[in-house]
């Protein structure tokens, strides 16, 4: 079991309260996901030179200025360093592929969450109040998110294998459910190029579809794709820059209920997380249908 | 005046202040032994197994959406929820009535025994799962697998039903006003009967339904899995 809940801002003056409005839904689902949480959020996007980087330290105390400078000293162009505890959202005009790699060789206790232009990602074990609390998930500003609280039935309660699972750019997905071939999805993915961190069955989803991007589908045709490649139960809800999107299994085996007004559109397993949002009782209310793609644009 | 009834006394709880726990406590075993017969519930917002387990003859009315399981194992009484239900409301429900005015997620009337559940609005995948005698009213459609394995009671559907609607159908009959998409394995349309129509109409004047019984065809169980054949080669 699990929870996952996003939330889309239609109305710009509310972008600054979407960590408010959020972390209610997202202690909501604590009972379906006490484990571990993550949320990804959509902010306004940096320069078109420039990237953002999520990074993670765990348990492991980092010197973020120290980093900076060991950076700065590697790559040329300006970076800027935003910190959270054991936290950084790193912005820097420098290749992202070659930051990650130099990361990867010179900081290697350091996890790359995410990468993108509008993508900040936080993920972290223990109760989803403690999680948000611990981020600051409360003052969060941006246009949609996309979050989770897990409780692990696939693989082991670490940050790693918590979601949001993010790929390439700006991308990112959470699962309530389980696949039974996440396997064979890696076998097909790994001759491609493609690593994965973890042996997660969402991994393979996120990796799958984001790989179908790259290959120029639409995120609805991926996902219309992954119909006929992943097996299992899920319900799936995506982040792009610009869309959120949630589709079922089949089965519909796994919860979701949407609430939709002129100034928001939130989605979460259970209709408990939506209660307190405003006007909730002028939404219009409704249960994504089994293999029926919802989306919506920022 | 010394001949009219007393008015049932109320109780009203709001689940934004009180405990669930106290509610369903209450339900249990206060609300009869204080003679209270209407309980009001505010403030619902999708909390899980409101109104469950009751034994007892009270009309409880949820002004708002629930989560799972409302009214499950309901004996007797009458609870009403004025919006949306979550999975599996009035599962394994033995006798009494089930009113959710919105829609319903999947699994409503799951195993049911007796009763009457009423749903409006549409009802997810798998209503009336398992069903064990029971009656099941739905307003608008139904999704994918409903009845699936029902044993005994009826399922009146006035909208239409998703793929494989009443697969492995035991003695329950479903009475369907759509389009259908799929049949389950073993369902089969049958021709409606008079005692078909008049039962139909029982059940539509109980759930306030106008509709016209002639409307409606009868799904019932070809009962060709009943009996396992060697030859069949597992294709039924």
């Amino acid at each position: 079991m699990c929870g996952i809940v996003g939330l889309l801002v239609k109305n710009p003056a509310l972008r600054g309260q979407l960590g408010a409005l959020m972390v209610p839904m997202l202690v909501g689902m604590t009972e379906r996901g006490p484990d571990s949480a993550g949320l990804a959020v959509y902010t306004t996007p940096v320069s078109d030179r420039h990237h953002k980087l999520s990074l993670y330290s765990g348990e492991t105390a980092v010197d973020w200025s120290e980093l900076l400078a060991r950076i700065a000293g590697h790559f040329a162009p300006a970076h800027e360093i935003s910190t959270h505890g054991n936290h950084a959202v790193l912005t820097s005009a420098a290749d992202p592929d070659l930051l990650v790699a130099w990361l990867g060789r010179h900081a290697p206790l350091i996890a790359v969450l995410s990468v993108g232009q509008s993508i900040d990602l936080y993920k972290d074990v223990g109760a989803p109040a403690d999680i948000a609390e611990r981020y600051g998930f409360k003052s969060l500003q941006g246009s949609h998110l996309v979050g989770h609280t897990r409780m692990a039935t696939e693989s082991a309660v670490t940050p790693a294998h918590a979601h949001p699972f993010t790929a390439g750019r700006d991308f990112c997905l959470v699962h309530n459910g389980s696949l039974s071939n996440p396997h064979l999805v890696r076998k097909r993915l790994e001759p491609l190029g493609i690593e994965f961190e973890t042996d997660n069955d969402t991994e393979a989803a996120c990796r799958f579809f984001e790989w179908r991007l790259r290959e120029g589908d639409d995120l609805k045709t991926a996902v219309q794709r992954g119909f006929s490649e992943l097996d299992g139960f899920f319900t799936f809800l995506m982040g792009t820059d610009a869309e959120l999107l949630i589709v079922r299994d089949a089965f519909a085996c796994k919860p979701a209920v949407v609430a939709e007004t002129d100034d928001y559109v939130a989605i979460a397993s259970e209709f408990r997380s939506l209660a307190h949002l405003p006007h909730i009782s002028h939404a219009t209310l409704f249960e994504p249908k089994p293999e029926e793609i919802y989306s919506w644009r920022i | 005046m010394a001949n009219l009834k007393p008015l049932p006394k109320a109780r009203e709880f709001d689940l934004a202040r009180d405990s669930l726990r106290d509610l369903n406590l209450y339900l249990h075993k206060q609300a009869a032994n204080e003679g209270v017969s209407q309980i009001q519930v505010k403030h619902p917002d999708g909390a899980h197994s409101i109104a469950c387990g009751i034994d007892a003859d009270l009309d409880v009315q949820i002004h708002g959406h629930v989560g799972y399981y409302v009214a499950g194992m309901n004996k007797h009484a009458s609870v009403t929820v004025h919006g949306n239900a979550g999975p599996g409301a009035a599962e394994n429900m033995m006798s009494g009535r089930v009113h959710v005015r919105g829609f319903a997620s999947t699994a409503a009337g799951a195993s049911a025994h007796g009763g009457l559940l009423i749903i409006d609005g549409d009802a997810s995948l798998r209503c009336g799962i398992s069903l064990k005698g029971a009656d099941i009213v739905v307003g608008g459609s139904v999704g994918s697998f409903s009845a699936f394995m029902a044993q005994a009671g009826r399922i009146v559907i006035c909208g239409d039903a998703e793929d494989a609607l009443g697969d492995s159908l035991y003695e329950a009959v479903i009475y369907v006003r759509g389009k259908v998409r799929s049949l389950g394995a073993d369902a089969r349309f049958e021709p409606m009967t008079d005692a078909d129509c008049a039962a139909l109409k029982g059940l539509l004047v109980q759930s306030g339904l106008a509709h016209d019984p002639a409307e409606f065809r009868r799904v019932a169980s070809a009962k060709s899995l009943y009996h396992w054949h060697a030859d069949a080669n597992q294709e039924y």
